[in-house]
């Protein structure tokens, strides 16, 4: 009974000026069903937001959407972020719009994982498991 | 591993390692509770309850700023927030979405916010809110805001926990007859009125005003909150039922503009000065700790219990009640004898 209180904890954060939160709630929502506890932001985060938010929850993973296209420049400015704060297990994982072309890039820097529109969130949640486990 | 010494000094990383050791109620976060504990008691612990949608985190954010960047001669101090939502009974996962409305204080070191599932209990709080509290109390944040659960009528678990209660209503929530019943309102030190630019507000300041002018101030010492405790209550001192009372005021505000929220804290702030010079603190203290005590005892009873006693008894004895051979009297007679 003791043991089952760890939950996996998930940052969903909207950097970037975007407004479009739909995917957001949607993926807030499907991971709460599996289980998992959702701390959702809101719009209109910045990286330095997004930082303090994981580091003051001391979440196991942060999704991010980023619909704008500007996720080659906000990427690694909260990936630098989030590792200043000292959280270096925190997986990130990345929904949105993303060319392909971007998609190697993003895992290069650190992004663990991508899914764009058509995405079931089953998929996603059992990723998240794998992923801290 | 998280340092106590830390936390003490403040160390965002150590202290949020530590509160998430203390949720999932690991051995770590219980040595860590143990070693802060003598560092505790500094804080003021404000709680702020209400019905869902009355503007609970929004008015939050509002304290938070106000404290952080005083509108009168106060001197800023430094504030954690612990805002509690529902875990969902069916998956057990949750939302968490107060932050959304604390974004003012954002990128603020003297403010830490944390957000906490309920994780299945119903008093409006959950199990180890109180240990999350003590880890910021011992870190040196000066203002604790405690954000229950959107509260109904009932989930009064706030008030053991916090040393002044808001309660908050908001328009449209009711007639009079909802201000008459027991419940959330009898815990509060302070009543706001949130969401005061609303169709019908001045209805519901009416309504409150006349409930409360029917308390008298002098009735007003706590006993235990209607829970019925198997353990004994301390006894009221006559100092205590000599004392004058607090007459618990009404304000209004408007969160969403920060309108009352100065003259708010305020009051806030006499509240806490009330319970010191009326030495009303140290007891509130007293009857707090002790039922944190007694809370823990019962659920460290009950996992005593429970290892000691054979599942194939449990089973055994459950089968024999949904059969009705037996009643659940007997049922729990039977258990706790431990035989058939």
């Amino acid at each position: 009974m003791e043991k089952s209180q760890n939950k996996i904890k998930v940052l969903i954060a909207k950097p970037g000026l975007d407004g479009h939160d739909r995917g957001a709630k949607v993926v807030a929502r499907a991971l709460r069903d599996a289980g998992m506890e959702v701390i959702y932001t809101g719009l209109r985060q910045t990286p330095e937001m997004i930082a303090e938010a994981a580091l003051q929850e001391d979440v196991d993973v942060i999704g991010l959407s980023i619909l704008s296209g500007a996720h080659m420049a906000l990427a690694p400015k909260i990936l630098t972020e989030i590792h200043n704060t000292g959280l270096d297990e925190v997986k990130i994982f990345l929904g949105g719009i993303i060319p392909e072309e971007d998609k190697p890039k993003l895992k290069k820097l650190g992004i663990h994982g991508i899914y764009g529109p058509g995405t079931s969130t089953k998929t996603i949640a059992s990723d998240i498991r794998k992923a801290i486990s | 591993m998280t340092s106590v010494s830390d936390i003490l000094n403040g160390d965002r990383l150590a202290i949020t390692r530590a509160l998430t050791e203390i949720e999932n109620g690991s051995s770590q976060g219980k040595t860590t509770l143990n070693e802060l504990f003598p560092h505790t008691g500094k804080a003021h612990i404000v709680g702020i309850t209400g019905a869902p949608g009355t503007g609970k985190s929004t008015l939050v954010n509002r304290l938070a700023y106000e404290y952080r960047h005083p509108s009168r001669d106060r001197p800023p101090l430094s504030v954690a927030v612990v805002a509690v939502d529902p875990t969902s009974p069916f998956s057990g996962g949750a939302v968490l979405g107060d932050r959304i409305r604390m974004r003012d204080v954002a990128g603020d070191p003297g403010v830490f916010i944390r957000s906490m599932a309920s994780r299945g209990s119903l008093g409006g709080l959950a199990q180890t809110t109180a240990g999350l509290v003590q880890v910021f109390d011992a870190a040196g944040f000066e203002v604790i805001l405690v954000e229950t659960v959107g509260a109904g009528q009932a989930e009064v678990d706030i008030a053991d926990l916090a040393h002044t209660t808001l309660v908050l209503e908001a328009p449209g929530m009711g007639d009079d007859v909802q201000t008459i019943k027991a419940g959330i309102l009898e815990i509060a030190d302070i009543l706001v009125v949130n969401k005061f630019d609303r169709p019908g507000a001045k209805n519901t300041l009416r309504f409150l005003k006349n409930m409360l002018r029917q308390v008298d101030p002098e009735e007003r010492y706590e006993l235990h909150h209607g829970q019925r405790s198997p353990f004994p209550d301390l006894p009221i001192t006559e100092a205590e039922k000599n004392k004058p009372g607090w007459d618990p005021p009404i304000l209004t505000t408007i969160a969403t503009s920060g309108e009352g929220v100065s003259e708010l804290v305020e009051r806030i702030t006499n509240h806490r000065n009330f319970l010191l010079s009326s030495k009303r603190w140290s007891l509130k203290e007293e009857r707090r700790i002790k039922r944190e005590m007694d809370t823990m005892l019962q659920r460290e009873l009950l996992i005593k219990w429970r290892d000691s006693t054979s599942s194939t008894l449990y089973q055994r004895t459950l089968k024999k009640l949904v059969k009705r051979e037996i009643s659940p009297q007997r049922a729990v007679q039977l258990l706790l004898e431990g035989d058939e």
